[in-house]
């Protein structure tokens, strides 16, 4: 868990299921600026592969890391674009 | 056969360096613009909803809300008993069947009995609020947020004599057939439900 950037905002979406984490971390990002980073913390286990997909197919964003954390899934999207 | 060859060669005068210029920008204008043509890379789904059911309801707003934070375009194109999934009372009384579903814990003979349906559905209910699964509700206020067109068939609002007024704010009415189509034609994925 080494976090090479720093986190502007937090979004919990934990007790959510999807598609809430995608759907709020699209939101989320909309609000941030070019090359601000948003953490999801999430307890969806579909979110992981999600977001990863969630990611790869939209513009303007980068995955940076997902991190498995005991019941809880961590995503660290930055806004690129 | 053979003895023309060389003269051909002299008929078609070889293209001027400027006439070259030209060409190769006239060409280059062309390609920008069959560029634009196919797209700024966004993406079109057009959704086709028939299923009133409480379980159908859920695929196209799912697939249509995630669509949209894709930012694709998306369109669900509501029609006969899909309607009743963006009518204000109606949507929030959707039933799950409990007769004809294999996976149903009990044998079709006791499914059919008056107030299985209810039943069914509220133990359905239990489980997605159980699971933070959205409502139908909240998955039409968040894909109309988003952006996406929820259309309701005229056609079917006449046929089922619902009023326009009875649909939640922001869905389309007034649309047919072919406006559906139009959308297909237009659409990387395409989805009847």
């Amino acid at each position: 868990m080494s976090e090479a950037f720093d986190i502007t905002e937090t979004l919990d979406v934990k007790g959510a299921s999807c598609p809430m984490p995608v759907v709020k971390t699209k939101s989320a990002i909309d609000d941030l600026a070019e090359g601000e980073v948003l953490e999801v913390v999430a307890t969806d286990s579909g979110s992981m592969s999600d977001l990863k997909g969630w990611a790869a197919g939209t513009d303007g964003v980068e995955l940076l890391e997902q991190v498995e954390d005991g019941d809880v899934y961590k995503h660290y999207v930055e806004k690129t674009a | 056969m053979s003895t023309d060859t060389p003269s051909a060669g002299a008929d078609s005068e070889p293209m001027s360096e400027e006439a070259l210029q030209e060409r190769i920008e006239e060409l280059e204008e062309q390609v920008a613009s069959l560029e634009t043509e196919v797209g700024d890379g966004q993406k079109k789904m057009t959704i086709v909803a028939t299923q009133g059911t409480f379980d159908m309801a859920y695929p196209p707003l799912i697939l249509a809300s995630t669509a949209a934070a894709f930012g694709w375009d998306v369109v669900v194109f509501h029609t006969f008993w899909g309607l009743d999934i963006l009518h204000k009372e109606k949507s929030s009384d959707l039933k799950l069947s409990a007769v004809g579903n294999p996976n149903m814990p009990m044998p079709n003979a006791l499914a059919a009995l008056p107030g299985m349906d209810r039943m069914a559905t509220r133990m359905m209910e239990k489980r997605i609020d159980e699971n933070g699964t959205a409502t139908i509700e909240e998955l039409i206020e968040l894909s109309l947020d988003q952006g996406v067109d929820l259309q309701a068939c005229q056609m079917t609002i006449e046929l089922m004599e619902y009023d326009e007024d009875d649909f939640y704010d922001g869905v389309t009415t007034g649309v047919g057939a072919a406006t559906a189509l139009q959308h297909m034609a237009e659409s990387d994925i395409q989805l009847l439900v």
